[in-house]
């Protein structure tokens, strides 16, 4: 009887050692990858020129592939959104739920199991690593709410957790599982040289824009500002891109940066009101809001054109569109500075 | 020969191009062809490496302009 584990493959080292042991063991291994929206993998390398120049490798597929196993990346966006809005156990430092994602994933994860077949889990969880879900007291808590229960076994850390269902039934060896605690990386970059790994991704925290302070403030300020707290897809990139300048609780400027960032908010010209200077090298801006009144959008296009070439002359034309159904040209004068208030600038 | 499924994924940034390859090759039959266009330049490395993990074939690919299209074979037992 072959015995089949799916680890979760977050692309980082934990996750990747964690595989390798079972599969030393003779234990068949698929990896699952799950995409929340939130996953700092890919996206803003895809976005942003300077970016543009860095490797571009999705690191779960890179860790099946040195692993030699198959990757079943899940969409979970939608189901997600309510462990983001609703989290029962909370947030930590920013808007980022982690112990509710893990007991959510764990979850997932268990589901594809009995649909699939497999056996049990492996998570490359460490005892006291951050997030907050690996502390020893959430451990059992993961475990349980996310119904896998003792079919879920971390092997970097099993030694120091009671034996789960894998190793008390002999599929895995208990001896040659790792006793790993802590936040220190050592253990985890020796064994990565006793496996022969050598270009990993640099492991542990970064992965979810979620636990990013000013990702989180504007998505804060998207809650606050539309009254509910909900998004979609859309929403959650566009937090990723640009300068998000609100002027008034009735509008958001989504301003890009550079050119990578203009070419991906231009994407979105008809589903937007957008402004583009024209008479100088400048900026796209998505407007976000209701129609602008005129006021508004002599403000807004004062605004965008204080970050354009522009930004000193006495005059800067813009060409204002409205989702590409009517456009006008408008001549404003770019705001000072000084005349930026800090408290317009969500960051 | 059968025809070839078009997939449209310009516009989606990584991983959103490989999860719907993915979730297209799983409703065809072995062997179908899928041709995907994408405008994500991280899919040059990512279709590819997630064909070799899954034992499907990159039978041509090809960048126009911005544009990104390969065309995928898939695998006799894949899933």
């Amino acid at each position: 009887m072959t015995i089949k584990a799916v680890a979760l493959i977050s692309g980082g080292l934990d996750s990747l050692l964690a595989a390798r042991l079972i599969q030393q063991q003779g234990i068949q291994v698929e990896g699952i990858n799950f995409f929340t929206g939130f996953c700092v993998e890919g996206h803003t390398h895809a976005i942003r020129n300077r970016d543009r120049k860095r490797e571009k490798r999705n690191n779960a597929l890179w860790v099946a592939e040195q692993l030699g196993i198959k990757l079943h990346i899940i969409d979970i966006v939608e189901e997600y959104k309510d462990v983001v809005i609703n989290p029962k156990h909370g947030y930590g430092a920013n808007l980022n739920p982690c112990l509710d994602c893990k007991i959510f994933m764990v979850g997932k994860a268990y589901e594809w199991l009995k649909q699939h077949n497999f056996d049990f889990i492996i998570t490359g969880e460490v005892i006291g690593q951050r997030p907050k879900s690996q502390r020893k007291r959430y451990l059992p808590v993961v475990a349980a709410e996310s119904g896998a229960d003792d079919l879920l076994l971390r092997p970097l850390c099993a030694k120091n957790l009671p034996a789960t269902y894998p190793e008390t039934e002999g599929w895995v060896a208990r001896e040659q599982l790792k006793d790993f605690s802590g936040r220190s990386r050592k253990p985890q970059i020796a064994l990565a040289a006793e496996f022969g790994f050598e270009d990993y991704a640099q492991p542990a925290g970064g992965c979810c824009f979620l636990t990013d302070k000013s990702y989180s403030v504007k998505l804060q300020d998207l809650w606050d500002n539309r009254g509910q707290r909900e998004y979609e897809l859309d929403d959650i990139m566009l937090l990723k891109v640009g300068r998000h300048i609100r002027p008034s609780s009735e509008f958001k400027l989504i301003i890009a940066r550079e050119e990578g960032e203009n070419n991906f908010l231009s994407g979105y010209k008809r589903q937007f009101q957008t402004i583009k200077t024209v008479s100088h090298a400048g900026p796209l801006a998505l407007v976000e809001g209701p129609p602008l009144s005129p006021q508004q959008l002599e403000l807004a296009c004062a605004i965008i054109a204080r970050y354009s070439k522009g930004r000193d002359a006495d005059s800067v034309e813009l060409l204002f569109s409205n989702r590409e159904q009517d456009s006008r040209k408008i001549q404003v004068k770019p705001l000072a500075a000084e005349q930026i208030r800090p408290d317009w600038i969500i960051v | 020969m059968s025809d070839i499924v078009e997939l449209d994924a310009r516009r989606l940034l990584c991983p959103m191009p490989v999860i719907r390859l993915q979730d297209c090759l799983a409703k065809q039959p072995a062997g179908a062809r899928v041709r995907i266009t994408c405008t994500d330049p991280g899919t040059m490395s990512d279709i590819p490496t997630w064909c070799r993990i899954n034992d499907h074939r990159v039978l041509a690919n090809e960048q126009q302009e911005q544009e990104y299209i390969f065309l995928v074979q898939k695998a006799s037992d894949g899933d």
